[in-house]
């Protein structure tokens, strides 16, 4: 068998110009202007996020408010980019637990095998039976509402998946000569795994990780939206659609459509990112 | 509880009788099979179920003063609370108790309501199923003809059309389905109400297309994207080509060749839709104003109510579960090949 060059190699060699590029282009220049956006804020928005103005309620687009205001009179396109903060945030924290925790166990359950390899399993079986945003809202039922809670129980509930993956790759990695190279010259199981085989299977899980972003941010924004997650009067944009839900009724629907949009918009540009890493990361042809 | 697990043994029944063969022969490989997943199906019951009772036991502090949240706590409230909950009793006992009374139907009571915990959900149950099943069916007929579609036409401008029709959906959480649904389709055009659930079967149904609707868009990607390439795959096999070359009709080849072939992970995904519709189901349910179990959920978070969430959140997993075991028990029925893979294992 002709000796595959090595997963990071794979990843670095990767980056050239490829069909679809310029979507994955775009979504990347959207996701860093709504980065830099939420950064930095203050600079960015042209109104505080809770300032009222009672000159125009419920108003449509205009010079002064770009994408109108809210029943409160405040200026939506400011909220919309002050609530980009929390929006992007919890998915990045998920995502990064998720990660962590779940290459850790897979690791384990991939290198050691036998009694960790069943128990890890079974547990990983039990949490595949909690949706994500079950078991969020068992989190906020049991310590309260806000972000802290949802993000460590969707890291949780996550981590399942990163780790399955993980484990996968481990057992087809531990096969391979360079681990018997390790052994042979004295190495020990530990550094093996955690400073050679780690780093390889990084690259793959990692970017199938990204693609987990979209969907935990529309799972947060949901919990928002039902009123679980981020609490007015700090600005979310699943909090504002919550707060909007009374005014589509009497026919305002941009409070509410304005941070939908931009939930939709976010969600489109990670998924394509997502994609396009894995593509070239090689997670395609994943097992 | 009880019905759940006789259903799964009226299925594991059937699954026995058909046989590995499907041709009505009883083996003790498909017994044995079965009865593995069964056991598989309560360990995993079990586990669940000490998570969603011991997950009270992670709040730091006095359990009375977390069950009493945000209520008066009167010497009358503490005692009910002490007893309800067995508080004076080791926490093995306790657990043991809830899960003699939730096999029995009995949650305890509810801290918002002064009523039964059953009684509660059992109100708030048909709402939320109705909501599931019309929006299984939608899931079922928009999804798999958008991916058999697809995969008959793979390659050409109908393929292409829907596959970015369905990355499309893909991006609309149901909240925003919710909405922009509610905005255009109820409040601008006035077709559909926007809240609540009617009185009687024909005015429930038309109450709940919307919702049936939002809650349907994400999980109708799933199926079709699944259908698709499932389809896309059995079409390229061999045996394809020899029924085609055999001179058969393309509708009876698709039909009988590749459909039935390509069910399994169609049946696969389907099980991973229930939990997920259920879940889904709170967000809708806020969104249109419908009394269901989803919005009772979100409702007893808010007011503190941990035994009804307990209950509602070990139902869900439970429905998940069950439903997952009846598929995988169901599986050598559809698709016989895959109980002589497991025999020959």
């Amino acid at each position: 068998m002709i000796p595959t060059p090595t997963l990071t190699l794979k990843a670095l060699r990767a980056p050239r110009p490829r069909i679809g590029s310029r979507t994955f282009v775009v979504a990347v220049l959207v996701l860093a202007t709504m980065t830099l956006a939420a950064l930095f804020a203050p600079f960015v928005a042209p109104y505080p996020p809770d300032a009222l103005d009672f000159s125009a309620v419920n108003a449509g687009p205009s010079a002064a408010h770009w994408l109108g205001t809210d029943g409160l009179g405040r200026d939506l396109l400011s909220r919309l980019v002050y609530g980009a903060r929390t929006a992007l945030l919890g998915p990045l924290l998920v995502v990064i637990g998720s990660t962590i925790i779940g290459m850790l166990l897979g690791l384990l359950a991939g290198w050691r095998g036998g009694w960790y390899d069943a128990v890890l399993g079974r547990v990983f079986d039990v949490l595949f039976a909690f949706p994500s945003l079950l078991l969020a809202i068992l989190a906020v039922a049991l310590f309260g509402k806000g972000l802290i809670a949802p993000v460590i129980a969707m890291s949780i509930a996550y981590a399942p998946f990163v780790a399955r993956l993980t484990r996968a790759l481990v057992k087809a990695e531990r096969t391979r000569p360079y681990v018997a190279a390790y052994r042979v010259a004295g190495f020990g199981g530990a550094f093996i795994a955690l400073r050679r085989v780690l780093p390889n299977v990084m690259p793959i899980v990692g970017a199938q990780s990204t693609l987990n972003f979209g969907y935990v941010l529309a799972e947060l924004a949901g919990l928002s939206f039902l009123g679980l997650g981020v609490q007015p009067p700090t600005p979310d944009w699943g909090a504002m659609i919550n707060e909007a839900q009374a005014g589509i009724v009497g026919g305002h629907f941009l409070p509410a459509i304005v941070p939908a949009v931009a939930v939709v918009i976010v969600v489109v540009a990670v998924n394509i990112i997502g994609e396009e890493l894995s593509d070239r990361i090689g997670g395609a042809d994943l097992p | 509880m009880a019905l759940d697990s006789s259903t799964v043994a009226v299925a594991a029944q059937r699954a026995a009788a058909a046989g590995p063969g499907g041709g009505g022969r009883f083996s003790a490989a498909g017994v044995r099979r079965v009865a593995g997943k069964l056991g598989g199906l309560l360990l995993t019951l079990f586990l669940a179920s000490l998570l969603v009772f011991f997950s009270r036991f992670l709040v730091p502090g006095d359990p009375v003063t977390f069950l009493l949240r945000g209520r008066k706590p009167s010497p009358e409230a503490i005692a009910q609370v002490t007893a309800q909950f067995g508080l004076d009793l080791p926490p093995w006992q306790q657990y043991l108790n809830w899960v003699a009374g939730a096999l029995h139907g009995d949650f305890g009571r509810s801290l918002q309501y002064r009523q039964d915990v059953a009684t509660v959900v059992g109100e708030r149950l048909p709402v939320t199923l109705m909501l599931v099943v019309m929006s299984g069916l939608l899931i079922a007929i928009v999804g798999l003809t958008a991916g058999i579609v697809a995969a008959l036409n793979k390659g050409r401008a109908l393929d292409r059309v829907t596959l970015v029709g369905l990355t499309v959906l893909s991006a609309i959480p149901s909240f925003v389905g919710s909405i922009v649904l509610i905005s255009v389709f109820a409040v601008q055009s006035g077709w559909f109400p926007t809240f609540g659930t009617g009185e009687g079967f024909g005015d429930t149904v038309y109450h709940l297309v919307l919702p049936s609707i939002a809650l349907a868009i994400v999980f109708v990607v799933l199926v079709g994207k699944v259908t698709r390439s499932s389809m896309v795959e059995q079409l390229g096999r061999e045996h394809v080509e020899v029924a085609t070359s055999r001179g058969l009709k393309r509708g009876t080849v698709i039909r009988r060749h590749v459909f039935r072939n390509a069910l399994g992970p169609i049946l696969t995904v389907s099980g991973v839709l229930v939990a997920g519709l259920l879940v889904a189901s709170t967000i809708v349910e806020a969104a249109f104003g419908l009394a269901g179990i989803g919005s009772l959920l979100v409702q007893s978070v808010d007011r503190l109510d941990f035994p009804v969430v307990q209950a509602i959140v070990m139902l869900v997993v439970t429905a998940f579960v069950v439903v997952n075991a009846i598929i995988d028990i169901l599986e050598p029925v559809i698709d016989p090949r895959s109980a002589a893979g497991a025999a020959a294992r």
